[in-house]
């Protein structure tokens, strides 16, 4: 294949890539930037988010388009009702003590992981793409269907701007992140803001793994790959800074494309990480985290 | 954090882990057994991939073991015993694996280990079994137990290797389907075999490999592999394995659309998948591998016909309880004839304990032939003591109106090829 059709292969898959990091990792920078919660089972609402929208689809049959509208709906509203159950029962008991919070969702990974292995299974079940469309270029085919999720996504991540930046329930999460002592002493309910940002988190995970189950099939480990690859976009990107997070999945997501389709996929992982190591060593708030006062 | 440790543990609590960790000692996992008497029933501890990657086939090969067990036991058991089958999960996982070998060994205590299917569980768990001094009959077509790499006491009498079944179907191939072939294959043990064995097998029918493409086992995105598939390739040879077999395929027909190379694949790349799922159509009219026809074939023996009812699967090789729940048909049929094996090998050396191992392990050297039927339901078999191997046939089928066609069967001589090595030298 000539250099260019190459390059744009790359570029799409990395684009791929980077869309549903990009919303993956907003949601775990959400939690870390306003709750201080380093929430190690992220990943596992992704899976929640994919194993539910092969559910509700099962369930429902008939014109898959229909099935899968259904499942970007009533897949994260479960996934989110979850994530509040477990900041409701464990994350608020503990205090959200940072320490204590790792540990409390380590063990919330291996719980909703088993569970779903449990009533799931250990197969790889396949959830039909809402339409099937294949844009022929002159090189290679490629999927429409994939080309949708960057636009999804884009348009949710403008979605999630607007509403931190430019609605009340954003400036209360904004003001919660930026001291919740001072907040709390505003009269803002931080304990009830916890909540819903946790819960909007799990929610953004869930969204992404929605967008992602047609092309890659729900599986009770699937959460893992993008759990890690989120934290080095969340550690690139800074923690808690919106803008900081779409540009370093980019950056991650395309690189990665990129790396994978023109020399090797285990080299693409080693650059990240790479990349992580030199970040935090030289710019330990992140690209445009600001420094913790 | 020393306020959370202070905060959390109480005496209570501490209480209740103690209680729990008694609770663990006292559960099935470690109930001590007696020593086995001749009437006990013979305990197969099989080692299955219930979890991990290896899940859908450990489901099916669960579900074969358990039909020929009730088969031997219905016909009254191995040497007048019963049969017991003691499953562990290895999680499809070589360092698991090892453990749960060392588990049956020493604490189950069974007879032999059987069962095993991916090639790098398999090297994994060999050493474990060779310590213990434990009879391991794999069921992996890995070409691993044929090297003579591993030891004394690992078998694989049940399914061929892939050396054999590469050397068989290269003629096929290089006749039927094209002369530049690239292979894409999961980047470990059993697709290594794939690597090693295809060239040579092709060079030797005029045909060539191009390129080499290898894909990390737990790839969940497979299109940014395929420019590295040269422009000139006639045939692509596929060998997957895995949760994402499904993606592969949907995104080989995503980049290729209609206008697509010759296509032959192992049916690995498709086992428990059904054929006619969505975005498989890009399939239609190519070629697998497959080592026992998964759906009912025109001319199956009675014994296949017997078998495909013990087992429970129907003429579109899915469970008969459930038409989505498609069989690792191509593969699940050594764990049946594995078993059998087992039962031969013990009447032969009239096995009484865990003392007679070696008897076992000589009696099963000895084995020359498996004749096909009720007991070998895919086909007559021969064996190889000295490289723990068996030989037998393998089928090429055809995907067209949505079923596989077997359309052509090779010879137990097309896959034969010279001994690597010699277990019978080593010391029991």
């Amino acid at each position: 294949m000539a250099f260019g059709p190459h390059l744009l292969l790359a570029t799409l898959e990395g684009l791929v890539t980077s869309a549903v990091l990009a919303l993956m990792a907003l949601g775990l920078s959400l939690v870390f930037g306003v709750m201080r919660v380093v929430n190690v089972a992220h990943g596992e609402f992704f899976m929640l988010g994919a194993v539910l929208a092969w559910a509700v689809t099962a369930t429902l049959g008939g014109n898959p388009a229909i099935g899968f509208l259904a499942a970007l709906v009533i897949s994260p509203l479960i996934v989110g009702a979850v994530a509040l159950l477990a900041e409701q029962v464990v994350l608020k008991r503990l205090n959200y003590n940072p320490e204590a919070t790792i540990v409390a969702t380590i063990g919330l990974l291996y719980i909703i992981q088993q569970l779903a292995l449990t009533f799931y299974g250990p197969d790889a079940r396949p959830v039909a793409a809402p339409f099937n469309y294949r844009i022929s270029l002159p090189w290679f085919g490629y999927s429409g269907y994939k080309l949708s999720i960057v636009a999804a996504s884009a348009v949710l991540l403008i979605a999630t701007w607007f509403v931190l930046t430019r609605t009340r329930i954003g400036l209360v999460m904004r003001a919660t992140q930026y001291d919740s002592e001072t907040a709390q002493a505003f009269g803002i309910p931080v304990e009830r803001v916890y909540a819903g940002v946790f819960a909007l988190g799990a929610m953004l995970a869930a969204v992404a793994a929605v967008l992602i189950v047609p092309i890659s099939q729900a599986h009770y480990l699937m959460g893992l790959d993008p759990l890690l690859l989120s934290f080095i976009v969340v550690i690139i990107g800074g923690l808690g800074s919106l803008r900081g997070t779409v540009v370093a999945a980019l950056l991650i997501g395309v690189s990665d494309g990129v790396i994978s389709v023109f020399f090797s996929p285990t080299l693409a992982k080693i650059i990240a990480t790479l990349v992580v190591a030199m970040v935090l060593v030289f710019r330990p708030q992140g690209l445009f985290g600001t420094a913790r006062r | 954090m020393s306020s959370f440790i202070r905060k959390s543990i109480t005496r209570r609590t501490a209480l209740k882990g103690f209680g729990a960790a008694a609770g663990l000692v006292a559960g099935p996992g470690f109930v001590r057994y007696s020593q086995a008497q001749s009437s006990e029933p013979i305990r197969i501890g099989f080692q299955a991939h219930r979890t991990g990657i290896g899940a859908s086939y450990g489901r099916w090969y669960e579900r074969t073991t358990n039909a020929a067990v009730k088969a031997v036991n219905d016909a009254g058991g191995i040497n007048g015993r019963q049969v017991e089958v003691i499953v562990e999960d290895d999680g499809t996982d070589p360092g698991r694996g090892a453990e749960v070998v060392g588990k049956f060994a020493t604490q189950h205590k069974v007879d032999v280990a059987f069962g095993t299917l991916f090639s790098h569980v398999v090297i994994g768990s060999a050493p474990a079994a060779g310590e213990n001094k434990l009879p391991y009959y794999v069921v992996s077509e890995g070409h691993h137990v044929a090297s003579t790499k591993l030891n004394r006491y690992v078998f694989q009498p049940g399914i061929t290797d892939v050396k054999s079944q590469i050397q068989a179907v290269a003629p096929w191939i290089a006749a039927n389907a094209g002369k530049k072939v690239t292979q894409i294959f999961p980047d470990f043990a059993f697709g290594y075999d794939h690597r090693d064995y295809l060239p040579p097998a092709l060079k030797a029918q005029g045909a060539d490999v191009i390129a080499q493409i290898a894909i990390p086992p737990t790839e969940s995105s497979f299109t940014k592999y395929f420019p590295q598939i040269p422009a000139d390739t006639d045939v692509i040879y596929h060998v997957m394995v895995g949760p994402a077999v499904l993606t592969f395929v949907k995104e080989l027909g995503e980049f290729y659309g209609s206008n697509r190379p010759q296509l032959f694949g192992f049916i690995d790349s498709l086992e428990a998948v059904d054929i006619n799922s969505p975005g498989l159509e890009f399939l239609d009219g190519s070629h697998f591998w497959e080592g026992s026809p998964r759906y009912a074939q025109p001319d199956d023996s009675d014994a296949q016909k017997a078998y495909r009812a013990a087992v429970g699967i129907d003429e579109n090789g899915a469970s008969v309880d459930d038409p989505k729940d498609v069989s690792t048909a191509a593969h699940m049929f050594g764990c049946w004839e594995t078993l059998y094996v087992i039962k031969k090998a013990m009447e032969d050396s009239g096995y009484q304990s865990r003392d007679d191992a070696g008897k076992l392990v000589e009696a099963t050297e000895a084995l020359t032939e498996f004749a096909e039927g009720p007991e070998h339901p895919q086909g007559p078999k021969t064996f190889n003591g000295k490289i723990h191997q068996c030989f037998g046939i393998q089928n090429i089928s055809k995907l067209e109106g949505g079923r596989l066609n077997v359309v052509h069967k090779t010879s137990i001589e097309d896959g034969m090829y010279e001994p690597e090595g010699d277990y019978t030298t080593q010391p029991l």
